[in-house]
């Protein structure tokens, strides 16, 4: 059943859980995330490692190790894709939901030229000959901007440069005009130099197929430039959702605050010390009590913090659309009443050389 | 409120003009770039107007993977020349053994003569011309190593791959059964099954079949461990995430990265099928007189070696010249599939 709604969620993950068991216990990487992506929308998660971002995606597309237990919903499309069978995932994959994966170095198959993947690729969604396949796979290269197609098209991965081949990467993810693509940490294993313009790539691949983006980072640059709405992860949860503004003007979350804070700011005379987030987030086998950033947390009252993990609720914001926070103090974080939470890095650093004029 | 958060600008001029990709020419890009306006983007197939810019090629043919392994095989100097000897130790055995005025079971009215203008390669101790001998050899032993070859390569294939991609209950069956047949001494199956084919006419091909058949097992464990790795590879995820079905990775993706492994062990089975067939044919159970094979003919030259040493050196050459033939074809397929690996000459 696809739905016809044109406004239905393209992807809609309800009360995800997804456990991995191992000697000590089981591993609880997600921990019940809910979330929507609407036609067209661009969904931006982040959060740090081992946060739960790669498995939330990964069981969008069915691809969860073995041995992973899942409960909740996942929906692509109205169709439901968690605990069904290879064949009834094979219809949605490629074709409604496609992926780009995090290394261009490895996702590309090293023994076939990139046409012929590409055409591969169109051609296992689409009654294509082979010449239409590699036409429509020369056209998607000079999409994504890769100059000289026609010739680039029969080399191989091994001659293409990072940058390069996770232009084709992107390319095959849209070859088959999907509704939604996943983005597994699209830039980060490239060249600083190159991520603007795989952005850029990014960017018009989404115009060209008006699909959905599930981008999944921790460069909050990134996400900053290209996602509508954010959602920030942390042990397993989604902490912090809402748009781009209210994530990064009034974060609701002291951890998204600290994410923020741990970046270098370009409207600051660049004096101002980095403030970092202390600590390392928690182990997520067995069960958590209270909330799971209270141990790394400044503003944590252990009476309240301690005893209950908060739900994502609403933030009073003077913005419109939905702003969520899991955070018992969420108002006053989003505010500004809390001050600064975050100290700023060791004192004995705080004149920086750079100030004092020395070598 | 907050301080506004300004992210590091990354999409401007600036950084685009700064490309450090390998061979980027401006008129491509352009090409690129300028592409024309889409009026329909959700309709799969349209795509935007292409213009000529960047897009000319030298062919402006599609250019099918066979014939790029094929031309990256004839770049090579050593393979091609293994293949054409090869090739020319075929047709010329074959044609010996028709217009050769001596049969190889024909009894000469001479016998321990060295090379002559009658016998180019000699007689043997009871009047066999040697050079027919040699010809029938050399064609047995071919249509020998490459049945053994292909029985091998087929079985062990298949096998490794399914145990390597499917792992768990079909790994372990397949593997142990593999275990089995390593476990059992080749060379006393082969007495005890030589000596029922041992009897039959043509019998080189069952001696074919029962080397075959137990030769694969390290074909299997090749690919079975290459699979094993391969499948943890993220272009086989990314295959998956394509919809391709568990047969299209296994025999599209997957295959094609195992293949240099599958070929330099299939030249060693044709090597090791050749000693293989001459051992058990010394032993008296393989390929049987009057019928020969350069293994019989090594084995039984071998003695007279210092006294009659073309009943040696003959047989032995080509022995040799065939082996070297099939592992130089062999390591320029191998060459030839891998796209890395290749320098093509121009």
């Amino acid at each position: 059943m696809t739905s016809s709604d044109p406004f239905a969620p393209v992807l809609d993950i309800q009360d995800l859980h997804v456990d991995f068991p191992t000697g000590e216990g089981a591993v609880h990487a997600v921990r019940g995330v809910d979330l929507q992506v609407a036609p067209g929308e661009v969904v931006g998660i982040v959060g740090e490692s081992g946060s739960g971002k790669s498995v939330t995606a990964l069981s969008a597309m069915g691809l969860l190790p073995r041995q992973a237990r899942t409960r909740g919903g996942v929906r692509v499309k109205g169709q439901e894709v968690l605990g069904v069978g290879e064949r009834a995932l094979m219809g949605v994959r490629g074709r409604t939901i496609s992926m780009i994966f995090q290394d261009p170095m490895t996702s590309l198959n090293p023994v076939y030229s990139v046409g012929w993947q590409i055409a591969e690729a169109l051609r296992a969604h689409q009654k294509l000959t082979k010449a239409e396949a590699f036409e429509r796979a020369v056209q998607l290269l000079t999409l994504v901007g890769i100059p000289r197609p026609r010739e680039r098209a029969a080399d191989y991965p091994h001659a293409f440069s990072g940058g390069m081949r996770q232009r084709v990467v992107i390319a095959i993810a849209m070859a088959n005009d999907p509704e939604i693509i996943l983005a597994d940490e699209p830039t980060t294993a490239l060249d600083v130099t190159v991520q603007a313009q795989i952005l850029e790539a990014l960017k018009k691949a989404l115009e060209e197929t008006r699909a959905a983006l599930l981008l999944i980072t921790h460069d909050l640059g990134v996400v900053a430039g290209l996602a509508d709405r954010v959602v920030v992860m942390y042990a397993g949860r989604a902490v912090e959702t809402g748009s781009v503004d209210d994530i990064f003007y009034r974060p609701g979350m002291p951890y998204t605050v600290g994410l923020i804070g741990s970046l270098p700011r370009l409207d600051s005379d660049g004096t101002e010390r980095l403030r970092p987030i202390p600590g390392s987030p928690p182990s997520l086998v067995g069960d958590l009590q209270g909330c799971p950033f209270a141990p790394r947390c400044p503003m944590r009252v252990p009476e309240i913090c301690d005893l209950e993990e908060p739900a994502l609720r609403p933030v009073a914001s003077q913005e419109a659309g939905p702003h969520l926070a899991a955070c018992h103090f969420a108002d006053k974080v989003a505010s500004g009443a809390a001050g600064p939470i975050f100290a700023a890095t060791s004192a004995d650093l705080s004149e920086p050389a750079l100030a004092e004029g020395a070598p | 409120m907050t301080e506004p958060f300004v992210p590091p600008s990354r999409t401007d001029e600036g950084s685009r003009a700064a490309l450090t990709e390998g061979d980027l020419d401006v008129t491509g890009l352009s090409g690129g770039t300028q592409s024309a306006p889409h009026e329909h983007p959700r309709a799969g197939v349209e795509v935007p107007a292409l213009d000529q810019h960047g897009l000319d090629s030298q062919d402006g043919k599609v250019k099918g993977q066979t014939r790029l392994v094929a031309r990256r095989f004839f770049h090579q100097p050593m393979a091609v020349g293994g293949l054409i000897l090869f090739a020319l130790l075929g047709i010329a055995s074959s044609v010996i053994g028709h217009v050769w005025k001596y049969s190889y079971s024909q009894i000469t009215n001479q016998f321990a003569a060295g090379p002559s203008g009658a016998h180019p390669f000699g007689v043997d101790d009871i009047g066999h011309d040697l050079m027919a001998q040699v010809a029938r050899g050399v064609e047995k032993d071919i249509q020998t190593a490459l049945l053994v070859a292909l029985i091998a390569m087929v079985i062990g294939t298949t096998i490794g791959a399914i145990a390597g991609y499917y792992r768990n209950f079909a790994d372990n069956l397949l593997m142990r059964f593999v275990d089995l047949v390593l476990s059992v001494p080749i060379l006393a199956v082969l007495i005890v099954l030589g000596h029922l084919v041992s009897r039959q006419a043509g019998n080189w091909f069952w001696v074919a079949v029962i080397i075959g058949v137990l030769a694969w097992t390290y074909v299997a464990r090749l690919v079975r461990a290459d699979f094993l790795s391969l499948r943890e590879r993220d272009f086989i995820e990314a295959a998956r995430a394509l919809g391709s079905t568990n047969r299209r990775i296994i025999l599209r993706h997957m295959l094609p990265n195992a293949i240099g492994p599958i070929i330099v062990n299939g030249t060693l089975t044709v090597a090791t099928s050749i000693i293989l067939e001459s051992t058990l044919s010394y032993l008296g159970l393989g390929i049987q007189p009057p019928e020969v094979s350069l293994g019989t003919l090594v084995a039984s030259g071998q003695s007279s070696a210092t006294t009659q040493w073309w009943l040696f050196v003959f047989p032995a050459g080509f022995l040799v010249l065939l082996i070297l033939c099939i592992f130089l074809v062999g390591d320029g397929l191998r060459e030839a599939l891998d796209p890395k690996k290749t320098r093509v000459r121009a």
